[in-house]
């Protein structure tokens, strides 16, 4: 068997929390024991609430922070054996916010042409060429690429992004949220756009979204985040379907329909939001879990497989 | 243009303006020698008054030397002090705070403390010592000046580059591959240029108030050089019957300063509202 695409192998992070000169460090467990594996070609999604370590997950898999345990492999090479220009050639990102993810001090060509210089080596006029010719790829006049971000829509800086996460032939693209700062008109574009070039340049995404019809859309696996930990993963339709674990059957009850008059949906989860500086015992998520019993304060569920993916719960079904 | 309907703005540019102007022209627009005494011709009153005599426009001093000279010589001292003092504390400053900001942890803890021990260091005092050990010079003012008026700097470029260095394009310059000194470069410090601008004209009128008030308690440019300080200085013993000696060169460093100030708060207006993120 060939190594995958994308392995992540027990990944941690933990921040120290540190509320002043006096005070007590505390620990904060952004991420705990992640695995996950991505075949070339695939989409994985990635869903959770905010704050569950969705973003840190993506900081650690583009090497942007290196994770307190664990290891990230790319085509079976661990991410830290990499050089910064070897590791742009693999993996590139594509971030939420359009207006925060362009130098608003720098022409739009510079910004698509920036992988490319930092390669070195490249002459100009082939960086030129290239540019040109990612920017019409993803629907912009190459004539845009004299203007700054501040003179561009939100759909247009997306599709810069965009193009800079794809100029340099990347295999893999880590998008945090690349949609969720849109307006609805747009989203659909970009999504139909990642979808269309990952088939012409042969890419395979990590799809990030806290969007479930996002996720459903895109992704062929899907995994489920919880306070830093994967709950559960199975193929997207199969999650989608027959979810196992409570708290992803709380998020497809959550996704709102558009149907007025219906109002917001009732997910049974409570109010008591997860804090990462404060793991509950047992199983994380019994705080809020609607059919927790006594056993979840105490033990924590190990991970079990469950179809082509794994959940983790002491009540949900598995084989 | 935005920059035009900012009257202060206006205003400011034009008196910094001209005064660089005057302090870059000033061999050709001074008709007179600066230095030149004449003690027959002493305390000459200015044209406008009675007795007053269009061959010295502003009058004589107290050693008899043309006054307007003296004005125009002392622009180039201040303009020089000022933006010399800008440039060398800018440098010391920002290099600072950068480093402080990006890097963060022990570095910065290390920028920090030098940054709270130069608060703790009292300005003349230190002038004071320099010029007991060295001598007052106009270089001496100039380094004590910039080698001490950095914070302002430093604090300023220190929290714009923390702010900066979370954004989303400075991760995904870390991704595309590129090294740490062009993510500092390209990404870091074009944009924090702009309230490092604002500092650097508060920093210039700062420079320039100083430098007079140095000079004024003779620490600072040495006679017979003709610095606004200097002539403040020399004309006090006079000011009750010639008060004209006192009020040509104090009215200039108002304006010089004010102008500086308003050039300042229009900059940052102008930059303020011309955020379009």
């Amino acid at each position: 068997m060939t190594a995958p695409l994308l392995e992540v192998r027990d990944v941690g992070q933990r921040f120290r929390a540190s509320g002043g000169m006096f005070a007590k460090t505390r620990q904060v467990v952004a991420v705990d024991g992640v695995s996950l594996r991505l075949e070339t070609g695939g989409v994985l999604g990635v869903v959770g609430e905010s704050g569950c370590g969705k973003s840190t997950l993506a900081k650690i898999i583009l090497g942007l922070i290196k994770p307190t345990s664990g290891d990230v492999l790319i085509d079976g090479r661990s991410l830290t054996t990499m050089d910064r220009r070897e590791r742009a050639r693999l993996i590139q990102p594509v971030f939420q916010d359009p207006f925060s993810s362009l130098n608003p001090r720098q022409r739009i060509r510079d910004i698509v042409a920036l992988p490319l210089t930092a390669q070195g080596g490249i002459p100009a006029g082939e960086i030129r060429k290239r540019v040109d010719a990612m920017l019409s790829r993803v629907g912009l006049d190459p004539a845009m690429g004299e203007r700054l971000p501040a003179q561009l829509s939100g759909g247009q800086r997306q599709r810069v992004a965009i193009a800079r996460a794809l100029v340099l032939h990347p295999r893999l693209v880590v998008c945090d949220e690349p949609t969720s700062a849109l307006d609805v008109s747009v989203q659909a574009q970009i999504l139909n756009l990642l979808a269309e070039l990952r088939l012409e340049f042969g890419l395979s995404y990590l799809f990030i979204s806290h969007n479930l019809a996002v996720v459903e859309h895109v992704a062929s696996e899907v995994a489920v985040m919880y306070l830093g930990r994967i709950v559960e993963r199975n193929e997207a339709s199969a999650l989608f379907h027959a979810p196992r674990h409570p708290y992803t059957k709380a998020l497809l009850a959550s996704v709102l329909t558009p149907e007025p008059g219906l109002g917001i949906p009732e997910t049974g989860l409570g109010d008591a939001m997860p804090d990462p500086a404060n793991v509950p015992s047992g199983c994380r998520f019994h705080p809020r879990c609607p059919v927790a019993v006594e056993r979840c304060s105490r033990d924590s569920p190990t991970t079990e497989r469950a179809g082509a993916g794994i959940v983790e719960c002491h009540l949900a079904p598995v084989g | 243009m935005r920059a035009l309907r900012n009257a202060g703005l206006c205003v400011g540019a034009v008196i910094v303006g001209f005064t660089l102007l005057v302090a870059i022209f000033a061999p050709i627009l001074a008709t007179q020698d600066p230095f030149a005494q004449d003690l027959s011709r002493r305390l000459i009153v200015p044209f406008w008054m009675e007795g007053g005599s269009t061959n010295h426009l502003l009058g004589t001093d107290q050693l008899g030397r043309d006054y307007l000279a003296r004005l125009i010589y002392g622009a180039r001292i201040s303009m020089l002090i000022g933006i010399m003092t800008v440039v060398t504390s800018g440098a010391i400053g920002v290099a600072m705070g950068v480093i402080g900001g990006f890097f963060g942890g022990r570095i910065d803890d290390m920028i920090l403390f030098a940054i709270t021990a130069r608060l703790s260091i009292p300005l003349i005092l230190v002038a004071l010592a320099v010029v007991s050990l060295v001598g007052s010079s106009l270089t001496v003012v100039v380094m004590t000046l910039g080698l001490l008026l950095w914070d302002r700097f430093a604090v300023v470029a220190r929290v714009s580059t923390m702010q900066i260095r979370t954004l989303d394009f400075v991760a995904a310059a870390w991704s595309a591959g590129c090294s740490r000194p062009r993510i500092l470069l390209r990404e870091v410090l074009p944009n924090i240029l702009s309230p490092l601008a604002v500092v650097a004209t508060l920093e210039m009128a700062l420079a320039i108030l100083l430098e007079a008030a140095l000079s004024f308690l003779g620490l600072g440019v040495p006679p017979p050089l003709p610095s606004w300080g200097l002539m403040i200085a020399e004309a006090k013993d006079y000011m009750f019957f010639s008060p004209w000696v006192i009020m040509v060169p104090g009215l200039s460093l108002c304006a010089l300063v004010f102008g500086i100030n308003l050039l300042g708060d229009g900059l940052r207006d102008l930059l303020k509202t011309g955020r379009t993120t």
